[in-house]
């Protein structure tokens, strides 16, 4: 991703600074562990910046997820972040010369919210359909249609085929132990407490 | 003696009340059925239009979140000084368990965590740990100690600095921070280098609409100019070309651009196939000023060219015949006659494209890159995904307030009588 001189080109990163932050501190040299640790001193996010910067010219920013997959088959850029769940219709679905490079992917987990107050019968009705929902057997289906999750590691023997392609979806899954060598979780507390910190930040030096 | 010497007094109507008082009770009853007859119409703009803008604009200085959640606290810290270097006495955290232990109850500590952490970054942790542990601390009493051992930023000053200085129920803040100021305990400060953006947003929106509006005087007056003065079967061919894309979905237009002007896009690729370009050396004509520049000039043109269209069309041919016949030259006829004439539309032309192109958003958000993008894009985003509503409508009012002097400046320079959109 950062560098030019064997990859010139566009790349296209996110428009925010969750991961992108991480991922310039990872490739400039600090250890995954100590991200958080460092990206909460001053020095530490200017240093995220900085090595940004070297590559600042050849970014083009997304802020949809279409965007990135959508550039690749357009031959905008070279590299590219994005959801993998994206990455995988562009390259089976719609058999795109375009590969997945797996280091430091970031996992994000999606939650299922039941809003406050409501009727004990509703509540139920709720708490039955998320115990179904998540439960070992339709998270693995769920990779029948996307290549996402499973969130549980239960799930993961279970997954099957494509629906309409057929093809075994297990080795596309972010979770399969080829695909997730190296993993980067990222720190809901600490993006919770710094978000309009560095958001600000952020926005001062995207504009720049 | 006749009728009309005897009444000295006020003239009267055949009822006998005098005229005046009847004829203002007949014009109120007028006055009363048009209300009537807008009414629909003024109740709709109020509760659609005016209500939700006011309201929205309230929330640039509200901060009753803080005062409402922690009634208590800010009673006790009203003896504590801001500039004292101690942080403030047991009554404060009794007074902090007590409103925090409702604030639990109701789920709303959270809520106030992120309203203060805009302030200083951390406090929204703080709140939501110590919420998680208000309900096992001792009632009884020595809160302090309690506290600092729940958290030792309890302990701290910049906490109670923050709490004191937003304990309010309204803050210039949210308007500080719109202008690149902060609001401390010490006063008013410059925002840190680093996160200093809106002064330079708002100017590069300011340059970058006055751009567009320029090229859209330029490449729009011709145009009308035809528009006006050839025979009506081309012309209305011409004006069907003008209005189909100025009935074309603005989003539809955009994509469009994107298409053309894209690297690998049909601009450069029609340049690099001419051997004009090398391939490695593609025009970079999008994610940049540039691409706004081009898309907005080309979606704001027809706001120009219509109401210079109906100005020209109303410029009698006979003024620039009669100025040849007096012997000036084409030119002279008319840039001394015609004109002149037209200007009233360039001013229309000029407020509306300005105007429009001040508050843009979808275009600069979709090609302008990082470089690109408009004040509007910064207060979409405070309003869609950071949720800073109070900032998004500081930067609202600035950017009305900004129209209201730009236009009152036209009015002066060029005069809005002198505007005329048909």
């Amino acid at each position: 991703m950062f560098d030019t001189a064997t990859f010139p080109g566009k790349r296209s990163l996110e428009k925010r600074r969750i991961n992108n932050v991480e991922w310039a501190l990872i490739c400039d040299g600090v250890s995954p562990d100590d991200v958080y640790d460092v990206l909460a001193t001053e020095e530490g996010l200017e240093r995220a910046l900085a090595k940004l910067d070297t590559i600042k010219d050849d970014i083009i920013w997304w802020s949809s997820g279409a965007e990135t997959p959508q550039r690749l088959a357009d031959g905008e850029i070279v590299i590219g972040s994005t959801y993998n769940g994206r990455l995988f219709s562009v390259i089976e679905e719609q058999k795109q010369p375009v590969k997945i490079l797996w280091d430091w992917q970031v996992f994000d987990l999606d939650g299922w919210i039941i809003p406050a107050n409501l009727s004990d019968e509703r509540k139920k009705q709720a708490l039955d359909y998320i115990y179904f929902a998540t439960d070992t057997q339709r998270l693995a289906d769920q990779a029948k249609y996307i290549a996402y999750g499973p969130a549980r590691a239960s799930s993961a023997p279970l997954v099957g085929q494509h629906a309409d392609l057929g093809i075994e979806m297990a080795p596309h899954m972010p979770t399969d132990p080829e695909n997730a060598k190296t993993t980067l979780l990222y720190n809901y507390e600490f993006w919770a407490d710094n978000r309009d910190d560095i958001d600000a930040k952020w926005q001062a030096w995207l504009t720049r | 003696m006749n009728e009309a010497t005897a009444h000295s007094g006020p003239m009267l109507a055949a009822d006998g009340t005098p005229l005046k008082v009847s004829l203002g009770r007949a014009l109120r009853r007028q006055k009363l059925r048009a209300l009537v007859l807008i009414a629909p119409l003024l109740i709709f703009v109020v509760v659609t239009f005016l209500a939700p803008i006011g309201d929205m604009l309230f929330r640039s200085v509200e901060n009753s979140i803080v005062p409402e959640i922690l009634p208590q606290t800010v009673k006790a810290l009203e003896n504590w000084d801001i500039n004292n270097s101690k942080v403030p006495g047991e009554d404060v955290y009794a007074a902090l368990y007590a409103d925090l232990k409702m604030a639990v109850k109701a789920k709303t500590h959270t809520k106030l965590g992120s309203r203060l952490n805009y302030e200083t970054p951390g406090i929204a942790s703080l709140f939501r740990k110590t919420g998680r542990r208000i309900k096992r601390m001792d009632e009884s009493g020595n809160f302090k100690e309690q506290f600092l051992k729940t958290n030792k930023e309890w302990g701290e000053l910049p906490v109670w600095k923050t709490i004191k200085t937003f304990s309010g129920n309204y803050t210039p803040g949210y308007f500080l921070t719109s202008v690149d100021l902060k609001l401390t305990p010490d006063g008013i400060r410059l925002l840190e280098e680093d996160k200093r953006i809106y002064l330079f947003l708002m100017g590069r929106t300011i340059l970058m609409s006055i751009i567009i509006t320029l090229a859209c005087i330029v490449l729009g007056y011709p145009v009308a100019f035809l528009l006006a003065n050839l025979p009506l079967r081309t012309s209305n061919v011409l004006m069907i070309l003008v209005l189909l894309p100025f009935w074309t979905s603005l989003l539809v237009r955009t994509s469009s651009w994107i298409v053309l002007l894209q690297q690998q896009g049909v601009i450069n690729d029609t340049l690099v196939t001419l051997g004009l370009l090398d391939d490695t050396g593609r025009l970079e004509l999008m994610h940049n000023q540039t691409g706004t520049i081009i898309a907005m000039t080309h979606i704001l043109l027809p706001f120009m060219i219509l109401p210079l269209y109906s100005v020209m069309k109303t410029i009698s041919p006979s003024y620039v015949r009669a100025a040849k016949s007096l012997g000036a030259n084409d030119w002279t006829a008319f840039w001394k006659v015609y004109f002149p004439n037209s200007v009233p539309g360039i001013g229309a032309g000029a407020v509306l494209v300005f105007i429009l192109a001040i508050g843009y958003y979808i275009t600069p958000e979709l090609v302008g890159g990082t470089s690109g993008i408009f004040i509007s894009n910064r207060i979409a985003y405070h309003i869609s995904s950071s949720l800073n509503w109070g900032l998004g409508a500081a930067l609202g009012v600035f950017l009305l307030a900004l129209i209201l002097i730009f236009y009152w400046l036209y009015d002066r320079i060029v005069g809005i009588d002198n505007v005329k959109l048909g």
